[in-house]
């Protein structure tokens, strides 16, 4: 039972920071403290209206999704080759791809900042999402690899059996399998690059992303309510893409008859 | 049962075929990963000078590093905040994944699990303003005290001190060190437990003797996972760790973007990662001996 | 190896078939005609090859040494999805992601079939296999037995030439092997098609089939019919692996003609034909002759028998309801002997200590020389 309680309490301290989020967001007052000062809906209209902060959104979501699309192809290949085959300096090889998972932020960071900078290429968007697929990567690896280890190497083996080559098997056994886990390491990528701040401010050169756009207005007391706005909005953003990762991982497991085991990592 | 297990499947053709597949992300982990972090490594032997870059090798970065007293005092602190973060984390975090490992119906587990990583990812940044507005002057923890009346003045620790920095990162780790122990748990065989009351042992020493040992593995892993990335945490710090709450990413910025050091600010980042590896790989050391003391 | 059973037609030849895994050899040298029609099996424990064979001739492993031909083609550049053959997975590898009739439907994507044809077929084989009307059911919802006959109708849709089977029952409990043993057999002379079946159960290949290839450590000890391995068994090893056996130490002399003495301590002395004696006969070595539980008896109070006798003590018993298992020691032989008596109407079981007599017969001594 007090183990009960203390999962509880450390749930509150888990959510206690986003719950504040849209209390402060619809806070008639400029200033972020208590005692709140009556509602209102300005700072979502004022978010409208900065045209700065669209350019920012845009950027991000580009670099989002090209992001997610380019490390879910990696991870595909990565995670395939992770469980199903054995090939030489196997465990180094996806070492180093995993690596990013433990490595601070920065220091990715700054080594591509450096390498670019001495290559005398310019910063921009590309750069950022060059450095978004490195740490997007292994969280798409870590998803499939449990798709794919969930599949029974004879379920392939049985579609070559019954006269399918092993290119038409993949797409028609392994790839409907995987689809959720994919589904997922899309949106959790996705959900990475969106929020991936350190990266983006080393390498995005003159157009900001959202979180660097952020980052800017976070100096500027009075912006703060509008702020507010903008992370309510982008926590909501997030959790509708996790439950929907969530939902499909789930109607996957479900539909092929599987266990459900565990969350999305 | 069958000899399906023991087949061994490293054909020649398999070989290849593995390879072939792993080559894309290999190739791109190599040349945008490991070839960047050997030329930070290369970097931190050079020097510049405003806008000259000098490629003579040399040791005079280093030298700095160790001499001076800010660098010295900034990568100490970083390696303490980054200790305390880890025990924080995972002490408070090893209860919550005992209770949704050992106490939460099955079909119910997935839902814990995902209510625990929701936060984890939501905007990092606006997670740590958040703090900074729980914790400040003005904040929750402080118009609430006062307002009920058990503090006249408002406290003036828990924020823009090494405190605040300590919370901030406990907080936006917490799912980084309960999903290890979690899955460490899970895989422990309940009827170990069985055996081990039914062998004389009590609640607390079957924990003791039995869950912990086997849970140790996930524990290691949610150690590494906090204490490697925090070192280099830039965001919180920054934000909420004042003067004296800086850590040693505030520096390597600082020597990249303004102060146009950058083989000074691949030192450091040299630097710190030496010494995370070094304390990590003494950790790992000591858990191993703990582990095979008792085995 | 021996070969005695002609068959009409070989529709597998395998000719010094040999499979390497890095050092390990996994298949030495298989040397065996399978003839069409037939129910074939592949006998042996854990590691000895028989899947390995199985995979090899269903073309997911491509043999090291040696050639495999099926239809009388060389198999040798015929990948697997070409290949006459079709396989039942042991883990029935049954799509989960589509219905139990796409399932079924599955290899007939390639033959372009109009939609009625095509369901039609299905509809046949899942009749076939006694599933008819669940073709729109999930496939994950099927019970063991039954993913077990959609497998076996996703095979024989193709009408292959061969049915590879790879350990189809060892995941069903033993009151639904037992049915599925007789059905396989059943549906086997039906459709007419070679089953190639791989098994670790004695059991199940005694009853199921019309030849078994017994293997050991990547080779065929022994190939034969059912009751031949069972009462003529080559050596030792497959002896002991097929049903029980007691060995005795013996020594063994040729007479004049078809004739061999053994002399057996304890027993005594007794003659025996060549044909007792399958793996031949190698003088100077030391031999040892088999006799199979049940063909030795336990006297009981007044009973008389024209067979040889001996005096025993019963030293231990298992009951089995149906049969009794004595462990019993004679004088003179060093090692004890299991006796298997059915528990007739009236007939005793003896406790332990009991001295009686046992009845013995030459003829269905084996000898190992």
């Amino acid at each position: 039972m007090g183990l009960r309680i203390y999962a509880v309490l450390y749930l509150i301290f888990l959510y206690a920071p986003i719950a504040l989020l849209p209390i402060f967001a619809f806070n008639d007052g400029t200033i972020i403290a208590f005692p709140l000062r009556g509602f209102t809906t300005e700072w979502f209209r004022q978010l409208t209206e900065i045209p700065a902060l669209h350019g920012a959104v845009l950027n991000s979501l580009i670099i989002a999704v090209s992001s997610a699309v380019i490390a879910t192809l990696l991870g595909i290949c990565a995670a395939r080759a992770a469980t199903r085959f054995v090939f030489p300096g196997k465990k180094g090889i996806m070492g180093l791809i995993m690596l990013p998972l433990v490595l601070p932020e920065i220091i990715v960071a700054v080594s591509l900042l450096v390498v670019l900078l001495q290559l005398g290429l310019p910063l921009g968007a590309w750069t950022v999402v060059l450095g978004h697929v490195l740490i997007c990567v292994p969280f798409s690896v870590a998803i499939l690899n449990s798709a794919f280890q969930s599949l029974d190497v004879s379920l392939e083996e049985a579609a070559i059996d019954l006269g399918e080559t092993r290119w038409s098997s993949f797409r028609l056994i392994t790839l409907p399998l995987v689809m959720p886990g994919i589904i997922s390491s899309l949106l959790i990528s996705f959900t990475i690059s969106l929020d991936e701040f350190i990266i983006a401010f080393f390498l995005t050169g003159t157009d900001p992303t959202l979180p660097v756009y952020l980052w800017g207005q976070l100096r500027f007391p009075q912006k703060i309510p509008v702020v507010m706005a903008l992370g309510t909005l982008l926590v909501l953003a997030s959790v509708i893409l996790l439950a929907v990762a969530e939902y499909v991982r789930r109607r996957g497991a479900a539909r092929t008859g599987q266990r459900d085991t565990g969350g999305l990592m | 049962m069958s000899d399906t297990g023991s087949r061994p499947r490293a054909g020649r053709g398999e070989a290849a075929r593995g390879a072939l597949l792993v080559g894309p992300p290999f190739l791109y982990a190599l040349l945008l990963l490991a070839v960047p972090l050997g030329a930070i490594g290369l970097f931190s032997f050079w020097t510049q000078d405003y806008l000259t870059l000098d490629t003579t090798l040399t040791l005079k970065n280093y030298r700095e590093a160790f001499t001076e007293p800010l660098y010295m005092q900034l990568l100490l602190r970083s390696l303490m905040i980054s200790g305390a973060v880890t025990v924080a984390t995972v002490l408070l975090a090893f209860p919550v994944a005992y209770y949704v490992s050992f106490h939460v119906r099955p079909e119910r587990k997935a839902m814990w699990i995902f209510l625990i990583t929701i936060p984890f990812w939501t905007s990092y940044l606006i997670r740590v303003f958040l703090w900074k507005v729980i914790l400040g002057f003005n904040g929750v923890i402080n118009t609430t005290l006062q307002g009920i009346g058990i503090i006249d003045e408002p406290l003036r620790f828990i924020l823009y001190n090494a405190n605040a920095v300590v919370i901030t990162l406990a907080h936006a780790f917490a799912p980084f060190a309960i999903l290890p122990i979690f899955v460490a748990l899970e895989k422990i065989d309940r009827s170990l437990l069985e055996a081990s009351r039914d062998l004389g042992e009590t609640h607390v020493t079957t924990f003791l003797r039995v869950t912990l040992p086997l849970a140790m593995p996930g524990v290691v892993a949610a150690v590494l996972i906090v204490f490697i990335p925090t070192i280099g945490d830039y965001v919180t710090p920054r934000l909420v760790g004042g003067p004296n709450g800086l850590m040693i990413a505030n520096m390597i910025q600082t020597q990249f973007l303004k102060l146009n050091n950058a083989p000074m600010g691949a030192a450091l980042a040299v630097l710190a990662m030496a010494m995370v590896g070094a304390v990590s790989l003494v950790f790992l050391a000591l858990t191993r001996r703990y582990l095979r003391g008792r085995g | 190896m021996k070969d005695t059973t002609g068959i009409d037609r070989p529709i597998i030849a395998l000719q010094g078939v040999e499979k390497y895994y890095g050092d390990y050899q996994a298949l030495r040298g298989i040397t065996a005609d399978i003839g069409a029609g037939e129910f074939f099996s592949l006998l042996g424990p854990s590691g000895c090859g028989k899947t390995t064979l199985l995979r090899t001739i269903a073309g997911f492993e491509a043999p090291s040494a040696g050639r495999l031909s099926i239809d009388g083609r060389d198999m040798s550049r015929v990948p697997a999805n070409r290949r006459p053959t079709n396989m039942v997975f042991q883990s029935y590898a049954i799509f989960p992601h589509l219905s139990v009739a796409e399932n079924v439907g599955f290899g007939l994507r390639r033959s372009a079939l109009s939609k009625e044809e095509n369901s039609r077929r299905v509809g046949e084989a899942l009749e076939m296999v006694g599933l008819g009307g669940y073709g729109s059911r999930a496939a994950h919802a099927l019970s063991g037995g039954q993913r077990q006959r959609v497998a076996l109708a996703r095979a024989l849709i193709l009408k292959p030439k061969v049915l590879l089977l790879d350990e189809p029952l060892s995941a069903l409990d033993r009151k639904l092997r037992e049915t599925m043993q007789m059905e396989l057999r059943k549906l086997q002379r039906q459709v007419g098609i070679t089953f190639v079946l791989v098994t670790h159960d004695q059991e199940e290949a005694l009853i199921m089939s019309d030849r078994i290839a017994v293997m050991f450590d990547g080779q065929i000890a022994q190939l034969d019919d059912p009751q031949t391995l069972y009462r003529r068994p080559v050596s030792r090893q497959v002896a002991d692996f097929i049903g029980v056996m007691n060995f005795l130490p013996a020594q063994a002399e040729a007479q004049e003609g078809r004739q061999v003495a053994v002399t057996i301590p304890g027993l005594g002395r007794a003659e025996i034909d060549a044909e007792q004696v399958p793996g031949g006969l190698h003088p100077g070595q030391a031999a040892s002759v088999g006799i199979r539980p049940e063909t030795m008896s336990i006297l009981f109070a007044g009973e008389e028998t024209e067979r040889r006798v001996a005096q025993a003590t019963v030293e231990d018993l298992a009951y089995y309801g149906d049969m009794t298992y004595y462990t019993v020691r004679m004088r003179g032989v060093d090692a004890p002997l299991t006796i298997s008596m059915k528990n007739l109407v009236g007939r005793p079981v003896l406790a332990r200590g009991t001295e009686t007599r046992v009845a013995w017969d030459a003829r269905s001594l084996v000898l190992f020389a």
